[in-house]
């Protein structure tokens, strides 16, 4: 029996062929992805980038829901076109603290990597219970329902917690007032929202959907859409440190 | 294993009743603790159809008396071809549905008042509905039940176990329902291909495990000294979809008694994963498990040996090692460092070569038979089937060029090249392997009619043309008023003015979806018809009830 | 940022390819060794032995 014959062993043993297989398929994935856990340009942290608020989760959360993600991209590439169209190129670490990412892969609507404070509340609002009230010839679906939906803080700070786990900086007192912190931020000027503050001093405060009665599904998507691309100051960003 | 007398119940039946009763108990205390109502729902579903399938393996068990399968009759393999028939069905209502449910969803994009305003009915919980049947459902039957197929005949040998292959076939099946049920009620992880939650995800997991050592059993068992090359291809779909579906769905979730969960992977690694996974989902499901498909229903349909068996080796090797790196072309431009996607598409431009070879290879085999696809519409399916698979293996890599992706990405063009693979390639040689398996499958001579297959080749080939040419053309549109300026020196059009254009092509892609769905339509009145008035097959055909057609 | 990519592109260049070549030697080796046809010529025709 020669040696090579022993190449037989590929096609006649299925446990080889199993394992060749795996080897083979393994390698390339590795090489790919087990570089981007110490690249310094996809894991280094830029001034202003911080965790969600609670109830920017809670936002972020329906936009999964609602698969957003399937018509709308957050991430805008350094072409000429998109930055004038979009603003400042999407930044490694601005989805830092996103789990899941939600870069998207086709632009039924336009990019929202940078949406936020580009349009008022009231638009948002408007835009999301019927968009062709607003853009007549929008062929987005009618949201109607985010308006009539009180939002549930339940399990609040598990979901803070599970974060947690996964690597996003909350603190424990951050999870501990979690449920509270997500009606604060829609309640300006009761305590709840005052504490809110002292624990995310760079969030935004307002009742975000124009009703002052309860706090809705809207009000978390618009909090959301009104934070995408606002955390990172590009007026003093270093575009050097960044290079890809 | 030839004795007769009755039996005690089997260790493999023992054994899965056990863990039946278990998973139904541990549903019936998750759908009472849980305050998520979709979780209550899918929890009270898995108990119903977990005490369901213990109530069937005892009954089965006294039905026949514990008396033992034979593993042969009058010396030829006792095939076990049920679950293969049900995978048929199932495949063929699944796809109908994926068709269906994609039709509505090009029609919200020309008409939005389709969309209804609801929560259930709108476009986004809508497209992961139908992208997960057609891949998922439909795709994943067809996969399952040819593969049962396909090994125990070129192994000459009965798969292993009497639960081992219903449980992989029904608990898939159960799958794909809790997956589709959860995206209509809003629960979903978001990545592309991969949305169901965690504990859909942990369920295929199981099934997944019991797919793999069904097929290895069967491949352990085998009377045939070789392993016939599309086995090899049927093996590398099962392994490397085990391996993406492990590490891109690594989830915590928020609470065992919620839907919920968040991914493990962040940001720029989450994308990077992602498109590995979604990629090599193309790479390993829509292709390497269809190209075992190809190996076997093209040869057997047309009478004679694949071209070349060597080259199917090669095709083999070079398709997998290559394809697992193509991934990182989906992320041109974004955030992932540069070196990563011009990596993938350095090889996707290099996979030019192996996916050719098996085009060539599939096509060849018809060399001095191409008389047959004037007359075998099955075959001309099949045949048409590859060349969509060279057209649109020749655009991915066209595509995944950094300059050309630039203008493609985030457009309709990728919408239109998907579909040139997903209804030309994978739908074609899926079509053309069940209209071959009916027959086979319910001993009969021949096709109802095959006027019938002629009339779903014509109308589909016209739906999948005016599918991808107005994609074509309102995909390289969009890209092109997106970055045109005007003589001052400024953007020319507004995003709405570029989505106002589309309206003429979503009206033309949704006709040639509507096709498309007729098409199938036709083919499962074919396949019934078939099966309820179909001529029996006379010949030499075992109790196990099959035989092959074409000889 | 260019030392990452120098180092990635060296290992690409030498190793990377190195790993390609003597895959892809194998397997073509496998394939043509002509003890083999025999085997794979019998295998070509496994759809089609009917029992």
């Amino acid at each position: 029996m020669s040696v090579w014959s022993k190449h037989q062993i590929l096609e006649k043993n299925s446990f080889v062929l199993l394992i060749g297989i795996l080897i083979v398929v393994a390698i390339g994935g590795l090489v790919e992805i087990a570089p981007l856990f110490y690249l310094k340009s996809t894991i280094e942290k830029t001034e202003g980038v911080r965790p969600y608020t609670p109830l920017e989760l809670v936002g972020r959360n329906i936009y999964i829901r609602e698969g957003c993600y399937l018509c709308h991209s957050q991430m805008i590439r350094p072409m000429r076109d998109e930055l004038e169209r979009y603003g400042h190129f999407s930044l490694a670490a601005e989805s830092m603290y996103d789990h899941p990412f939600q870069w998207g892969s086709k632009r039924t609507g336009p990019d929202l990597a940078r949406v936020g404070g580009k349009y008022s509340d009231d638009w948002h609002v408007e835009h999301l219970i019927d968009p062709r009230s607003v853009v007549p010839v929008s062929i987005m679906p009618g949201y109607p329902f985010l308006a009539e939906t009180k939002l549930s803080t339940r399990g609040m700070g598990d979901h803070l917690k599970t974060n947690v786990l996964v690597g996003v900086p909350y603190t424990e007192e951050q999870i501990a007032s979690a449920s509270r912190d997500v009606l604060g931020q829609a309640m300006p000027d009761t305590d709840a929202s005052d504490e809110f503050m002292e624990r995310y001093p760079t969030a935004m405060v307002r009742d975000f959907d124009g009703n002052p009665k309860e706090v809705t599904e809207m009000d978390a998507l618009v909090a959301y859409l009104q934070m995408l691309g606002t955390m990172v100051d590009f007026s003093i960003y270093d575009d050097k440190a960044n290079l890809r | 294993m030839a004795q007769t007398q009755a039996r005690l119940i089997t260790l493999e039946e023992g054994l899965f009743a056990a863990f039946l009763v278990v998973l139904a108990f541990a549903c019936l205390i998750v759908a009472g603790k849980t305050y998520d109502q979709v979780m209550a729902f899918h929890a009270m579903l898995g108990a119903f159809v977990a005490a369901g399938s213990v109530f069937v393996i005892f009954k089965n068990y006294f039905d026949d008396g514990g008396i033992p399968i034979p593993q042969e009759i009058n010396g030829k393999p006792n095939y076990n071809m049920a679950p293969v028939k049900f995978g048929v069905v199932a495949a063929m209502f699944w796809g109908i549905s994926g068709f269906t449910v994609g039709l509505i969803i090009a029609s919200q994009l020309a008409w939005p008042a389709l969309n209804f305003d609801l929560p259930w009915t709108n476009f986004g919980r809508l497209r992961p509905l139908h992208t997960s049947a057609v891949i998922f459902a439909f795709g994943g039957n067809v996969l399952i039940a040819t593969s049962m197929y396909v090994v125990q005949r070129t192994c000459r040998v009965r798969m292993p176990g009497s639960v081992l292959p219903w449980f992989v076939i029904i608990g898939y099946n159960v799958f794909i329902v809790i997956a589709g049920t959860g995206y209509l009620l809003g629960a979903t992880q978001s990545k592309e291909y991969a949305e169901p939650e965690w504990y859909a995800d942990l369920w295929l997991t199981i099934v997944w495990v019991a797919y793999l050592l069904l097929f290895l059993g069967t491949l352990w068992k085998r009377k045939e000294p070789h392993i016939y090359v599309a086995n090899w291809f049927y093996l590398a779909f099962i392994v490397t979809i085990a391996m993406l579906h492990l590490v891109n769905n690594a989830t915590i979730p928020v609470t065992v008694y919620g839907t919920k969960s968040y991914i493990v992977w962040s940001g720029v690694q989450d994308a990077m994963v992602q498109w590995w996974y979604g990629h090599n989902a193309v790479g390993f499901f829509l292709t390497a498990g269809f190209l075992a498909i190809m190996y076997y229903f093209v040869p057997k349909r047309a009478e004679r040996p694949v071209y070349s068996y060597r080259l199917s080796i090669v095709h083999f090797w070079a398709l997998i090692f290559l394809y697992i790196w193509a991934g990182p072309h989906h992320l041109h431009y974004t955030a992932l460092p540069q070196w990563a996607s011009t990596l993938g598409a350095t090889f996707s431009i290099i996979l030019w070569m192996p996916s050719w070879g098996g085009m060539i290879n599939g096509l060849m085999t018809l060399s001095g038979a191409w008389d047959k696809l004037r007359t075998d519409p099955v075959l001309r399916m099949m045949v048409v089937s590859v060349a969509f698979y060279g057209m649109s293996t020749f655009e991915g890599p066209l595509m995944s060029l950094r300059s050309v992706n630039s203008l493609s990405h985030y457009t309709d063009w990728t919408i239109g090249h998907v579909h040139s693979g997903a209804l030309g390639w994978v739908g074609y040689i899926s079509f053309g392997a069940l209209y071959c398996l009916v027959p086979w499958l319910w001993n009969k001579k021949n096709l109802y009619s095959l006027k019938l297959v002629n009339w779903h080749f014509w109308l589909s080939t016209l739906g999948i043309v005016l599918y991808i040419t107005s994609m074509w053309v309102s995909g390289i549109m969009q890209g092109l008023m997106w970055r045109a300026y005007d003589a001052l020196g400024f953007l020319e059009y507004s995003f709405i003015e570029t989505v106002e254009a589309m309206y003429p092509f979503y009206v033309i892609r949704a006709l040639g979806g509507a096709l498309f769905v007729l098409g199938a339509v036709i083919m499962a009145y074919n396949l019934w018809m078939t099966v309820r008035h179909g001529e029996a097959e006379e010949a030499e055909a075992s109790a196990a009830g099959h035989l092959a057609a074409a000889e | 940022m260019n030392e990452t990519y120098s180092a990635v592109a060296g290992f690409a260049q030498t190793w990377g390819l190195l790993y390609f070549v003597v895959l892809f030697g194998i397997v073509l080796a496998y394939v043509f060794w002509p003890k083999n046809r025999k085997d794979f010529d019998d295998a070509a025709q496994i759809p089609f032995r009917e029992d």
